[in-house]
């Protein structure tokens, strides 16, 4: 289309020298200006500095920096017993949360995407603690599984059951952890669940069920491969946002016990700004984000390759 | 039994299964409430939902032990400030990357698409070195910065975008017709048919920064400073155990107005995240 001839002079007369398309593209620079700024200032320089604090030995007490190399990655992947501990700890919390929380975010979908009376009470019921905050999320957990004075344990007694001291013991520790962080956000992949669920078409499962389909067959042969890309980005979400988990686990075990919930954002932290490890904390961080980039790119190519 | 009967039963059945899941979801929000009205003593005796005595005077105590008005008041101003800011930056630049061709457009897409894929533990370190050099620890900039232009803010400019791509063109070709600047048709045209989405930004930013804890862990220092989340583990007793009465007191204050307005905008708050859910 030409552009209006009325119009044209007092373009000119605004900005006399520069042509429309030069105009334009100022207007939008200027747009995106303060992203850009704030983007370079705190996020990619921030990212290029944590490479080189990563290939320096940097102690934040005495303030000395000497150049090592690889020495950090090399501390990390080869001589700290600490490091593997930890990508354990993590790996375990990941893979426990995870399948917990998939399977109980597509129960809890498949029961409350139909409309029925109450459905509204259980989905706000169900998504409540996601608006909550993870640090009084921990704090009331933390009290709730106190070893005997604890309410958890007191309700198991009444039913004849002893229940472990919860946050002493690093197994139960981990197993604490993570079933009050699938509670706390369950919710959230409920809901994505719903609306994967509300997109499928309902002749879907009406034409299973002419066939004479069970409902085990319908959800197993329609609603399941429908909800394919669904699951994918799901689980992929809840993956990188298990491996960054930080304030739940810093609140109700402090990482303990015996290091015993201690996962890499915690290290990182611990080792940055408790003890002062700033060239071995980076290394680390360059770690965690291999890691986060590594689970995005699986889901990119899954997603690409479309058989998903 | 007629068909009518059994699947009356069947529902019922449905319904009181559901409300045994739910118990842990609501069952922690109850026992917070009620412990903040117990007397320390009390909490350690028999548990029982509700106090034997209601002891109001935990509200009282709360902020007496420490400047917790003040710092209920950092957070509700740094959340305000971060979602005001949070919303200029992001539908300004969501604007531009939806409607205006320039160069440059995809390779900043790209970028900040890669900023998603960044947690805030790698980066924090050095932006850290940087709060400290500018001399900016222990006050409330890095609080406000870090969010508006972090990961979050991305997250809300990608959601800007999307909703101004999917907006009619029609209007603000009539107002661009009628004279407009870019910067008057974003303001008046574009904006206000993007309440939606600027509804859900201000939603889920606001939470973000009112539940922030990383950053004011690293950040802050002295008890004037602190916003809520940081507050909230600070009950404690001189050996670190935490004063649980105190505690719970203080979590419940902080809890209940949040969810209070979630109840009330059930609604609108879960649609908010649905909608960045699906694109983070």
């Amino acid at each position: 289309m030409k552009p209006s001839t009325v119009n044209d002079p007092r373009r000119t007369e605004r900005a006399p020298g520069l042509s429309l398309k030069m105009r334009g593209m100022l207007t939008a620079w200027l747009f995106v200006s303060p992203t850009v700024a704030g983007f370079m200032v705190f996020f990619l320089g921030p990212l290029i500095a944590v490479v080189f604090y990563s290939a320096t030995e940097w102690n934040m007490l005495s303030q000395t920096s000497t150049f090592v190399g690889w020495a950090n990655y090399q501390d990390a992947l080869t001589r700290n017993p600490d490091f593997w501990h930890v990508m354990r700890n993590s790996v375990v919390f990941a893979l426990g949360l995870v399948p917990m929380n998939i399977a109980l975010a597509l129960a809890l979908a498949m029961s409350l995407y139909r409309p029925f009376r109450g459905v509204v009470v259980f989905r706000t019921i169900f998504f409540a603690p996601v608006v909550t905050s993870a640090v009084a999320w921990a704090i009331v957990w933390k009290f709730l599984l106190q070893g005997e004075a604890g309410a958890v344990n007191q309700i198991l007694a009444t039913v004849g059951i002893d229940g472990p001291n919860w946050l002493r013991e690093p197994n139960w520790a981990m197993f604490a952890v993570i079933v009050t962080r699938v509670i706390k956000m369950v919710g959230l992949n409920m809901i994505l669940y719903i609306a994967a669920l509300q997109a499928i078409p309902r002749d879907f499962s009406e034409a299973a069920r002419l066939e004479g389909a069970t409902n085990w067959q319908i959800f197993r042969m329609v609603i399941w491969p429908n909800l394919a890309p669904a699951t994918l980005i799901i689980v992929v979400i809840t993956m990188i946002g298990s491996f960054k988990v930080f304030d739940h686990i810093y609140l109700m075990t402090g990482g303990g016990p015996e290091n015993g919930t201690l996962v890499l954002a915690f290290y990182i932290y611990q080792q940055a700004f408790e003890f002062f490890n700033v060239g071995y904390a980076s290394a680390l961080a360059i770690i965690m984000f291999f890691i986060v980039l590594a689970l995005t790119l699986v889901q990119i190519l899954l997603r690409r390759r479309g058989s998903l | 039994m007629t068909y009518r009967q059994q699947q009356r039963i069947k529902r019922i059945c449905w319904v009181i299964s559901l409300s045994i899941v739910a118990i842990p979801f609501v069952f922690p929000f109850l026992w917070m409430v009620s412990s903040g009205f117990k007397s320390a003593n009390e909490i350690f005796g028999q548990p029982s939902l509700l106090p034997d005595v209601w002891r109001w005077r935990n509200f009282v105590e709360v902020f007496e032990y420490q400047p917790f008005a003040r710092q209920y008041f950092n957070s509700i101003y740094i959340a305000l400030v971060v979602t005001g800011l949070t919303l200029i930056v992001s539908s300004l630049a969501g604007y531009a990357l939806a409607r205006i061709r320039f160069a440059g457009s995809v390779l900043l897409v790209v970028f900040l698409l890669s900023a998603l894929m960044v947690p805030e533990e790698v980066t924090i370190i050095p932006n850290f070195f940087l709060i400290r050099w500018l001399g900016l620890t222990d006050t409330h900039v890095p609080l406000i910065l870090l969010p508006v232009f972090g990961p979050q803010g991305v997250v809300a400019t990608f959601l800007m975008r999307q909703y101004f791509m999917a907006l009619p063109k029609d209007l603000e070709d009539a107002g661009e017709l009628d004279g407009l600047s870019r910067i008057g048709i974003w303001w008046r045209i574009a904006l206000p048919l993007s309440r939606p989405a600027l509804a859900a930004v201000a939603i889920i930013t606001f939470l973000h920064s009112w539940n922030l804890f990383l950053e004011p862990l690293v950040f802050l220092s002295s008890l004037e400073k602190f916003t809520l989340p940081l507050a909230l583990g600070n009950f404690t007793d001189p050996y670190g155990m935490p004063l649980w009465h105190l505690q719970l007191a203080a979590t419940s204050l902080a809890v209940v107005p949040v969810i209070i307005v979630y109840v009330i905008a059930q609604r609108q708050i879960v649609e908010s995240f649905a909608m960045t859910g699906v694109k983070g």
